[in-house]
């Protein structure tokens, strides 16, 4: 494992820009600066913004970091810019519950989303940071006929894939995870659960560090506080050459405008509102979706539980703290405030599941902005505006998207083309009402 | 979470409502092309800012009515919009 490596001292990284793997974390690095007391080098470089690039990204997450990444690593294309209005990762990409699966329910989705778990196996090796992904198998319960009809439906789908996904019995369940109360009697009775062994939990913090600090030693740039105001368009139908027809020029931050002929929206919560400056209107909504975290305790909790009749989802750290969530709030908006009914919700969902659990205490509650779509599908790829692209619509499912979503993004803006794994997530598809329902296997389980 | 004020009850938790959504102008159905239903079915504003939007009191008097709320701040102004009632979205 990277972080017990002996080796580099994850300082004398080559120089920023220079193109090399940047280097390991160690223990023997931890251990010398914990003795000396000395500063961590920076991970990323910090440098002047310029007046224009080849490609800006909007937003700093894992979909505009990954983007930036594969552009550089796959296409040589290095003068790009990632600007966020806050910190990288300040948005989804660090406040998700960082489950990662691929057992969805369209063809479409699944080998699109297997596509990305393959990526997240080898990024330990491929970024030099140990992303601690943890392959526990990831558990959706059944608690009526309709579901486990659902569920069976899910599983064929993903066995025609050669996605390891299948439905088992209360008793299976049982045993791969004691906890939970399989009773006949109980309210909500389990009555099976899709089984996805490679589905897990990963640190999704060190996913974003880890495509920041590989994309930086490429020479991509990365401008944090500085947030777009406008994007600059010519030759569209709408007011200021916005709008179907047009085409992009550049961007507007609070530290100036910049010139570039590539634009691309990662904004995830606030795509409507980055599309809307050039013109594009998209098929999307805000809505939180909140998660909290219980003390730590002795780990009991082996793989991710999801209940979608109970609106609830559990995994345990390797720490020992419960990570729950549920579905979004009940109605659109931009706060990221907790609330009390959501706490509630969760307990009352949680103790049917799990009676055992009805000491631990909560430690904390959190909220993210999701952009919600109509079929629980992404937007992406090429709009109306010429090189303005969108990469956005990732709901409550994005995180484990990340991966796939930058290599595909890259590819289509290298090639001008859209690549095949990602042609049905198309904004048309809203027009020739081609829509690609996944609202079975994401609306709870994200 | 949020009060909701329903013209009829008062105001009420949004759990005791639904949020049906940003109100979009419904086309014409005997003139309307496949494209314009789409455009009203599927893409939305959806602004951080004053927004008129429709709630249907579920657990109360069961009423669709019209509002106006900040999607930023989460603040309600003025009282309900005349001609409240939608229909064909029950
Ligand atoms: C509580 C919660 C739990 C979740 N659980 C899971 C899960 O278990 N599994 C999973 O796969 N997904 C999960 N998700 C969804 C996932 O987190 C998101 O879909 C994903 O992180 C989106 O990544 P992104 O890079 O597209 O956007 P984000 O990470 O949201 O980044 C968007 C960035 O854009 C920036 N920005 C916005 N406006 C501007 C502007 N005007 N100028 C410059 N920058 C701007 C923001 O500051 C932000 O950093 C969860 C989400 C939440 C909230
Ligand atoms: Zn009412």
């Amino acid at each position: 494992m990277a972080f017990f490596s002996l080796g580099s001292s994850g300082r004398g990284r080559g120089k920023a820009g220079d193109g090399r793997k940047p280097p390991s974390y160690s223990a023997a690095g931890l251990l010398a600066r914990g003795l000396t007391g000395e500063d961590w080098p920076r991970v990323w470089r910090d440098v002047p913004l310029q007046s224009s690039y080849d490609v800006i990204i909007i937003g700093g997450g894992v979909h505009g970091l990954a983007t930036a990444y594969y552009l550089a690593t796959n296409h040589g294309i290095t003068n790009v810019a990632v600007l966020d209005k806050a910190y990288l990762g300040s948005g989804g990409s660090g406040r998700n519950t960082a489950i990662v699966r691929s057992n969805y329910l369209t063809p479409e989705g699944v080998a699109f989303y297997d596509r990305s778990l393959n990526l997240y196996n080898t990024m330990t090796e491929d970024l030099n940071i140990n992303v601690m992904f943890s392959e526990r198998g990831h558990l959706t319960l059944a608690h009526s006929d309709s579901a486990l009809r659902t569920m069976h439906w899910r599983a064929e789908v993903n066995k025609l894939q050669d996605i390891d996904s299948s439905v088992i019995d209360p008793q299976q369940v049982a045993e791969i995870v004691p906890s939970l109360d399989i009773s006949p009697d109980a309210h909500h009775p389990i009555m099976g659960a899709l089984y996805h062994p490679p589905g897990g939990i990963i640190r999704h913090d060190a996913v974003v560090w880890g495509y920041a600090r590989g994309a930086d030693a490429r020479g991509v740039e990365m401008h944090q506080k500085t947030e777009v105001l406008d994007i600059l368009c010519t030759g569209g139908d709408g007011p200021d050459g916005k709008g179907p027809g047009g085409k992009v020029t550049g961007v507007r931050t609070n530290r100036g405008d910049i010139s570039a002929p590539i634009v691309v929206n990662c904004t995830a919560g606030w795509a409507s509102l980055i599309s809307d400056m050039a013109g594009v209107r998209l098929p999307i909504t805000t809505q939180p979706l909140q998660a909290a975290v219980t003390e730590p305790v002795k780990v009991f909790l082996p793989a991710v539980v999801v209940s979608g009749s109970l609106h609830v989802y559990v995994s345990q750290t390797d720490r020992g703290e419960l990570v729950f969530g549920a579905a979004v709030d009940p109605f659109t908006n931009y706060n990221v405030r907790g609330s009390l009914e959501f706490t509630e919700g969760l307990a009352g969902h949680i103790l049917e599941l799990m009676p055992g659990v009805s000491k631990m205490r909560l430690l904390r509650q959190w909220a993210g902005l999701c952009d919600m779509t109509p079929d629980y599908s992404p937007v992406m790829g090429f709009t109306p505006v010429e090189g303005f692209l969108v990469d956005v619509g990732w709901g409550t499912y994005g995180f484990k998207a990340g991966p796939v979503s930058g290599e595909q993004m890259a590819e289509a803006i290298a090639t001008q083309q859209t690549p095949k794994l990602i042609e049905a997530f198309k904004l048309s598809r809203f027009e020739a009402g081609t829509l690609v329902g996944e609202k079975g296997a994401a609306a709870v389980g994200h | 979470m949020l009060l909701v004020p329903c013209p009829n009850c008062g105001p009420r938790n949004a759990s005791d409502l639904r949020h049906v959504g940003e109100s979009t102008a419904r086309p014409d159905p005997s003139t309307a092309s496949p494209e314009e239903w789409r455009t009203y079915l599927y893409l939305r504003d959806n602004v951080a800012d004053w927004n008129v939007e429709t709630w249907y009191c579920t657990r109360g008097c069961r009423k669709y009515f019209k509002l106006e709320r900040n999607t930023a701040t989460n603040e309600f102004r003025n009282p309900p919009l005349p001609g409240t009632k939608v229909g064909g979205k029950a």
